[in-house]
């Protein structure tokens, strides 16, 4: 068996391609959040558990009405993006003239009553969701095996992020988001009707994470609390990469997606807490975050 | 100020005669969480910081009394004294990343921070893993004094909430902490005037850290127990709610936020989930219509602050 600095190259690779699986995720999670922080000033803490309603979602299509996983993929984040609109209609839209805290705690407060309700109903052993049939098996790369539904969620997430990043930077619609960050009076008085893309970002936000928990249900189980303890990797991700950037949100997940594995084959007892190392170090040297500038 | 100091001593007389009626350990719980509220509500109320990983040095520090009273045989007073001071240093190094940013972003590092401490002390030997340190000794204060009597543990927590409490009021009117409420209210113009406002905050963090450690230390006493509820960012959580019930930015707030979510996660323990659910739903409501918190509310009622 080939070796690299002492880890067999089968372990290395798995790990690293448990690590890109794992940014992707960071890297769908922290985009919208950057999107929904861009327009809204609020980090959405909700954002979690909206990923596990993603997965819920798609897991009750499966079993209960026989939709597909491809289906799923477009269903649930419409579903769960219409439960993000009602959110910001009823109670996040009375909040944006008061201090930006008060949004954080009420995402807060949200993702604790939408966690506990599935708990109640769920418990917190996880439900399997499987593969879908055009996606099982793998592929044999001589070096390592690779699992097709792996492979799917890696380029998914990426066409995803790179496709957000298109319509936000390139298109005239995303022009109007992004005017709309810097001076939302202004691009209201030209007759943009800021409020409803307000709501429709955030919806749009939620709508990402909860794709990202569709992808996420044939990799880990759907549980209630599968959102609960990555929402707070995310922030770190999020802070490390500053959230000026698109594109610096998407780079820093990925990237941090393969340092974590890399760390699980060098240094596993650090492999928890290799983010939050880096989140510490990145704040000494670049306190705005990597692709950021303080606003 | 009148009503300030009528309002203080109702406060200790209730909880001075409250044993008569109420279960003690339940009073107990209700001060070192009260103290924890009261030390978060410092750095939130007067600083304008919030931090989402309070529990990292409530919890921490609990480990440390634990450990130090049941490994190596330390006095309660001095158990209590190591958990202060880890909690402190804990404090000066999380604060010396954290106020880099403000706002959401001090939120966002703290809270990260909070979990790899979580992390830590889920792996680190000394703390038990999952089981936590359990039968963790009470001991003998300075001694001679058994703190096994309910009487002898309740007059403790009773001196160090108080004390902690008094520590915290008197730093908020002190010219300190006016300069505090300067940096909440505008940061640049206490810059302009000639503050230091990365010291003054980094203080009142550490500050903050080391009384929140004492509450945790403390706590860790009286139960008899460390575990990783503590640190878990659930209580973080629930810290914060504890204080924007009470009410924010209010002296006697925290106290009264303590008791009444204390006494809401007694009475539905037995729901199991849906004490989460109502946390939230009390998140949501307070954030939405009652922002004041009942203090605050109260205060405005009387036109008095309190």
């Amino acid at each position: 068996m080939t070796e690299i600095f002492g880890v067999p190259t089968q372990a290395l690779f798995g790990q690293l391609l448990i690590g890109l699986i794992n940014g992707s995720f960071y890297a769908l999670l922290s985009l919208g959040l950057a999107v929904i922080f861009g327009l809204l000033n609020i980090i959405n803490f909700t954002h979690g558990a909206q990923y596990m309603m993603g997965a819920f979602v798609a897991y009750f299509l499966l079993n209960q009405f026989g939709v597909s996983y491809w289906w799923a993929l477009l269903v649930a984040p419409i579903l769960v993006g219409a439960t993000g609109v009602v959110i910001e209609r009823t109670m996040l839209a009375r909040l944006y003239k008061l201090d930006h805290l008060y949004g954080l705690l009420l995402t807060f407060g949200l993702a604790l009553i939408i966690q506990g309700l599935f708990r109640h109903e769920y418990g917190s052993a996880g439900l399997p969701y499987q593969i879908p049939a055009q996606l099982q098996g793998g592929q044999n790369l001589g070096f390592m095996f690779l699992p097709n539904y792996r492979a799917w969620v890696i380029v998914a997430s990426l066409a995803v992020c790179l496709g957000t990043w298109f319509v936000i930077e390139r298109t005239k619609l995303g022009a109007y988001l992004r005017a709309a960050t810097e001076n939302p009076a202004l691009v209201q008085a030209f007759g943009v009707n800021v409020p409803r893309m307000i709501t429709l970002t955030y919806g749009f936000g939620v709508a990402l994470a909860a794709l990202a928990g569709v992808m996420a249900a044939p990799i880990y189980q759907v549980s209630p609390q599968m959102g609960a303890d990555l929402i707070i990797v995310v922030f770190a991700v999020v802070v490390i990469g500053g959230m000026g950037s698109i594109l610096g949100a998407i780079v820093t997940g990925f990237g941090l997606g393969v340092i974590e594995g890399l760390t699980k084959v060098f240094y596993p007892e650090a492999s928890n807490t290799v983010i939050f190392i880096i989140m510490a170090i990145v704040l000494m040297m670049r306190p705005a975050g990597l692709f950021g500038t303080v606003r | 100020m009148m009503h300030q100091r009528i309002a203080l001593l109702a406060m200790v007389a209730f909880f001075v005669l409250a044993p008569a009626v109420i279960y003690p350990l339940f009073l107990m719980k209700v001060m070192c969480f009260a103290l924890f509220a009261c030390a978060f509500n410092l750095l939130i109320g007067y600083g304008g910081l919030l931090s989402f990983g309070h529990a990292m040095f409530f919890g921490f520090a609990g480990y440390v009394s634990a450990h130090a009273a049941k490994v190596w045989g330390f006095n309660p007073e001095f158990a209590i004294l190591g958990a202060v001071g880890a909690a402190a240093l804990l404090g000066l190094a999380a604060g010396l990343i954290a106020i880099r940013r403000q706002g959401i972003y001090f939120a966002m590092i703290t809270l990260a921070l909070a979990q790899m401490v979580y992390f830590f002390c889920l792996q680190a030997p000394f703390t038990g893993g999952e089981d936590g340190i359990q039968a963790v000794p009470r001991g003998m204060l300075f001694g001679f004094i058994d703190l096994r009597q309910v009487f002898n543990m309740y007059a403790l927590v009773l001196a160090v909430f108080l004390g902690g409490f008094l520590l915290i009021a008197r730093v908020i009117h002190s010219p300190f902490g006016q300069v505090l409420k300067a940096i909440r209210e505008n940061e640049p113009r206490a810059l302009s005037l000639g503050y230091d406002t990365d010291r003054y905050k980094l203080l009142a963090f550490v500050l903050s850290a080391a009384l929140a450690g004492l509450a945790g230390g403390t706590k860790s006493l009286v139960f008899q127990l460390a575990s990783l509820t503590d640190v878990h960012w659930s209580m973080s959580g629930e810290v914060v709610l504890m204080t924007l019930v009470g009410g924010l930015g209010t002296v006697l707030g925290p106290v009264v936020g303590a008791l009444v979510i204390v006494a809401m996660a007694n009475y539905l323990a037995q729901l199991g989930a849906w004490v989460t659910v109502v946390q939230g739903i009390i998140f949501v409501i307070c954030v939405l219509t009652f922002r004041r918190g009942i203090v605050g509310e109260l205060g405005h009622w009387l036109k008095k602050p309190l």
